[in-house]
């Protein structure tokens, strides 16, 4: 593709507002009192399986601090968190590679792998590393933390962000194969 | 003008500062907030942020909603340090002063009281620089001020683009629910867990679709019109650096450093009261 | 002409590389400096394909092959750059949302000169002067949600004008715009032309609309070549327009209808400078004389009441003042007015995606006030204008299906319904297609078959014709139209004057909050006054009607509208 900067620097502005309407305005109710689904994490991937390490890094860390500004506070452990999430389900968009129309078995592996590492890697490690070093926080607190977040955005990446690529590989899918029945 | 975040549009101090300035101050202190657990420094920081939250001349009716927001965080933060492990206080600080027994394990502890303040004081210095940094600044000045401290201007532009496209986006995504709503998609409480999960994807496709063709028309017209032709670019909305932008980037140096040895100290960005 | 052009094609095509077919094929086109040029051709003629070579989008930002040449200001373009060619061609997109990229008005205009690194005071003289030319300098620092979509297209002319181009290039500048406005943007697209010399390109397949100032050529396209380059008059006096689904000016297919002879009427490409001879006003007036009257009627019982409507947003912006109106059943109605008219409004009110703040709302006799989104999805169902904002499945029978998911129906019943309704919008055969393999018109038709499997006795559509061609807006419409001939009560907003004339009998006029009117839409369109104050475009047929010295001009275009029907009907 030419020019690919610019549609880059694009999605990323529009990743970010995706990821603020999101985390800032849409709640929907976990289960669990007061929790809401981060869809905004199922997104978050989604942009970097389609646009690569860049857009996903940047595209979450933007509109992580932008929603955390709108509180008073910005926290940069998740952000950093954030930041780390997007770029290393990014690393995997080539092998993943929505654009033949085919998100299959191997696809759906991939993209597995891809978000295990990435939430094991942002999260218990990044994020906590960052809690621990910046507020002192007692280390098992923000592991037990972390680790509920790990699960439930691995869940939530898995799930909608699944199949929102799922439902955009068919909308990609050859127009020539087709005949009115 | 642009709502996405709280700007206050006054005349003061801070608000005429460059954006890059407002920049500059806001990073000093989330990194030296961050970096220093000493409590001489971050009750320095403490002090200045409030001088700089009153030079502002923000009022705090205009910043309830977040005041509000971040006293409920701390109350709960608080508790929850304090059940979670109240003795982490002494293994921080080497030394154990009781000064109450609640129940079971629980004592209240002047090296544990002390943690938690610091902590506090951690959370609170955060907040008016934060509030100080997107009350005064234009929005417009975002992505010129990033470029300005080096920043590629192609990750700034981004910054410029998020905050033009959220009320937008936010109005697909009120539009699209509500006529998803008509057929039935529910995302309320009532609704069983897996059926809430289902629905969501129902107004997210639609979103992410129309967000995809966005993408592409709004860099077709960019390029359109140059965006990306050279390694620079210039910004209409940059304000002109004044002598009183540069005294509070040289006054940030000397409390960053300032700040950071006097946090080392010790070996460690501790400081310890109890030690004698 | 012994000047040289500024545009040139030579045995020019391009073929996409997702095509099977070149889009382009072997065009031959010179343009010459000075011009104005009006691109027209049905969708998919490539129209606008032509425009993105000139301005550089191709081969720079979609990929395909290119063959020939094409010569723009003295440049071959496949040897330039996206970058060269825009400093010379300026391009005002269709949706000015996405051309917008600025945080406010002085930014957005500033921003090709940002890029290419022009010294901040340099910058904000030359903005000014640019927004003067366009007569927005009053609202330098305003966000774009804060201006009308006439505003926000003027500010995409001055950020193209900022860099002093040659050519300028309108893709479909009409299509977002209600029709008073529409008609300013093609006054201003004139002054520019006149104050700073340059060639202008509008591509547009409403000519009616464009013509309403002088161009000097018109080019009809169809499926990749030039059928036709020639000028106004001649174009118009031939039936070329017709035969490639352009829609002809109203006033001139009135005065075919009336049997005037065309070839002797001067002036015939411009309704302001028509000049018709004696013989051919009493050619008219007799032609009117012998027209039966058409009389309308609905003796039905009301399906809708809205009594004493108020609505505000929660900052207290009151957007709707005691709107009072009644529908029969079996109606076809349009809600016409400005943009922020508050006609969205209003039918989102009546849909309850907005609760109002006051008044009364009656479906067929029960006070439906009180009830929820989906309550009153049953019987009133809302077409968004836009089908990408509706679909989320990927097949279209799923999509159909959606809306009777948590309707008790069984899973046969359900497909049952489902297969009925897609047999009725003519998608039956598509039935297992994906919905990404449709085009623009047939997706509109899943998202009103969507609504229509749930069984609602109303049906409101945002703009449904908005961007169509006059092929799929007779299309829709006809649909539209079927489904009421069948019972269902169908109300439209809409900017489109031919669309309120056709097909619908009553008008309700909306501006700033209040309906200012609500009579028949032939009656709406020839009242100057209601014209203005609503911001809609009086009818060329009005206008005929007064020329020929006809008294009753309502009546006159009933009868006009009566004889489209009858001719759309032995078309069939």
């Amino acid at each position: 593709m030419k020019n690919d900067s610019v549609k880059k620097v694009v999605a990323t502005g529009i990743g970010a507002a995706l990821f603020f309407v999101l985390a800032r305005f849409v709640a929907i109710p976990s289960g669990i009192p007061n929790t809401n689904i981060a869809l905004q994490y199922g997104i978050q991937a989604v942009f970097a399986v389609l646009f690569g390490p860049v857009v996903g890094a940047l595209s979450g860390f933007i509109g992580h601090i932008l929603t955390d500004l709108t509180w008073g506070s910005v926290w940069w452990s998740w952000a950093f968190g954030t930041c780390v999430y997007g770029l290393i389900v990014g690393l995997f968009a080539k092998k993943i590679n929505i654009y033949d129309g085919n998100f299959g078995k191997s696809e759906i592996i991939t993209y597995a792998v891809a978000n295990l590492i990435a939430n094991i890697v942002a999260w218990p490690i990044i994020a906590a590393v960052g809690d621990v070093l910046i507020y002192k926080e007692p280390f098992s607190l923000v592991f037990a933390q972390l680790m509920v977040a790990a699960v439930a955005d691995f869940a939530c990446a898995m799930v909608v962000g699944g199949l929102i690529l799922f439902g955009y590989s068919k909308t990609i899918a050859k127009s020539g194969s087709l005949d009115k029945e | 003008m642009n709502k996405v975040l709280n700007y206050i549009p006054k005349d003061s101090f801070i608000h005429r500062l460059s954006g890059t300035t407002k920049l500059v101050i806001f990073l000093t202190f989330s990194i030296l907030c961050g970096a220093s657990f000493d409590t001489r420094v971050l009750i320095a920081l403490f002090i200045l942020s409030v001088i700089g939250f009153l030079l502002s001349k923000i009022s705090l009716r205009e910043i309830r909603v977040m005041t509000t927001f971040l006293a409920v965080f701390l109350t709960l933060n608080f508790i929850l340090l304090f059940i979670f492990n109240p003795e982490y206080g002494c293994e921080l600080y080497g030394s154990r002063t009781v000064v109450a027994h609640l129940w079971g394990r629980y004592y209240i502890t002047l090296e544990q009281l002390f943690y938690q303040f610091n902590v506090v004081l951690k959370y609170v210095i955060g907040f008016p620089i934060a509030i100080l940094f997107i009350s005064t600044t234009n929005p417009s000045e975002f992505a010129a001020s990033l470029n300005s401290i080096g920043i590629p201007y192609k990750a700034s532009y981004s910054v410029s683009l998020a905050l033009r496209y959220i009320p937008d986006i936010q109005k697909d995504y009120h539009e699209i629910s509500q006529s998803q709503e008509a057929r039935g998609v529910a995302l309320g409480k009532d609704v069983r867990f897996t059926e809430r999960i289902k629905n969501s994807i129902k107004i997210l496709m639609p979103l992410v679709l129309t967000s995809l063709s966005r993408i592409d028309e709004i860099s077709n017209s960019m390029q359109l019109r140059s965006f990306g032709k050279k390694k620079k670019r210039t910004w209409y909305v940059l304000k002109k650096m004044t002598a009183a932008d540069y005294a509070m980037i040289v006054f940030c140096a000397v409390i960053l450093i300032g700040g950071l040895i006097i946090t080392n100290q010790g070996g460690n960005n501790l400081y310890n009261p109890f030690v004698r | 002409m012994d000047k040289k052009p500024i545009i040139s094609f030579k045995n020019f095509s391009f073929q996409y590389n997702a095509q099977k077919q070149p889009t382009l094929k072997n065009i031959n086109l010179d343009i010459y400096p000075g011009e104005k040029i009006l691109v027209c051709g049905a969708s998919g003629s490539g129209k606008s394909t032509l425009g993105n070579c000139i301005n550089g989008l191709i081969p720079f930002s979609f990929n395909g092959k290119i063959e020939g040449s094409l010569v723009v200001d003295g440049i071959e373009t496949k040897n330039s750059s996206i970058f060269e060619l825009s400093t010379r061609v300026g391009t005002v997109l269709q949706d000015p949302d996405r051309q917008f990229v600025g945080l406010t008005v002085a930014e957005d205009i500033a921003f090709a000169l940002e890029n290419d690194c022009v010294e901040q005071s340099e910058l904000i003289r030359q903005t000014f002067l640019s927004a003067q030319t366009v007569n927005i300098q009053d609202h330098l620092n305003k966000a774009p949600f804060d201006l009308s979509g006439g505003q926000k297209q003027r500010v995409s002319m001055a950020g193209v004008l900022v860099d002093k181009v040659k050519i300028l290039l309108f893709d479909e500048p009409l299509a977002n715009l209600d029709p008073a406005t529409g008609k300013s943007a093609i006054e201003l697209i004139e002054k520019i032309k006149n104050d700073t010399d340059t060639t202008v390109l509008i591509i547009e397949h409403r000519i009616e609309d464009v013509m309403w100032e002088r161009v000097d050529r018109i080019i009809l396209m169809d499926e990749g070549i030039i059928v036709a380059d020639m000028n106004p008059q001649q174009m118009l006096k031939s039936s070329l327009l017709r035969d490639y689904g352009i829609r002809e000016p109203l006033y001139l297919t009135s005065l075919k209808y009336a049997g005037v002879d065309i070839n002797g009427v001067r002036n015939i490409d411009n309704i302001r400078y028509l000049e018709l001879s004696e013989t051919d006003r009493s050619t008219v007036n007799r032609w009117f004389q012998e027209q039966d009257k058409p009389v309308r009627k609905n003796d039905n019982d009301y399906i809708l009441e809205v009594d004493g409507l108020n609505f505000a947003y929660e900052g207290g912006h009151q957007v709707l003042f005691d709107v009072s109106f009644k529908i029969k059943k079996g109606e076809m109605l349009a809600i016409v007015g400005t943009n922020g008219a508050g006609k969205s409004t209003l039918c989102k009110v009546i849909c309850n995606f907005e609760k109002a703040s006051q008044g009364k709302i009656v479906f067929d006799h029960e006070d439906i006030t009180e009830k929820t989104i989906r309550a009153r999805a049953k019987h009133i169902g809302y077409v968004m204008q836009n089908p990408n904002q509706m679909i989320s499945q990927t097949m279209i029978y799923d999509e159909v299906a959606m809306g009777l998911a948590h309707s008790g129906l069984s899973e046969d019943e359900i497909r049952e319904k489902v297969f009925e309704m897609l047999k009725v919008c003519g998608l039956y055969e598509f039935r297992n297609w994906p919905i990404s393999a449709l085009s623009f018109g047939q997706k509109k038709r899943v998202t009103i078959a969507s609504i229509l499997v749930m069984g609602p006795q109303i049906i409101i559509l945002d703009e449904p014709t908005a961007g169509q061609d006059y092929r799929h807006y007779t299309e829709i419409m006809e649909f539209l139209k079927s489904m009421n001939s069948r019972g269902i009560t169908v109300i439209m907003i809409t900017h489109d004057m031919h669309l309120m004339l056709e097909y619908t009998d009553r008008a309700l006029v909306f501006s700033k909050g209040h309906l200012i009117a609500d009579e028949s839409s032939s009656a709406v369109l020839c009242d100057p006054e209601l014209v203005r104050e609503a911001s809609l475009k009086e009818t060329s047929l009005f206008n005929i009607a007064e020329m020929c010295g006809i008294d009753d001009p309502v009546e006159f275009v009933d009868c006009f509208i009566e004889c489209e029907k009858k001719g759309r009907e032995s078309d069939e």
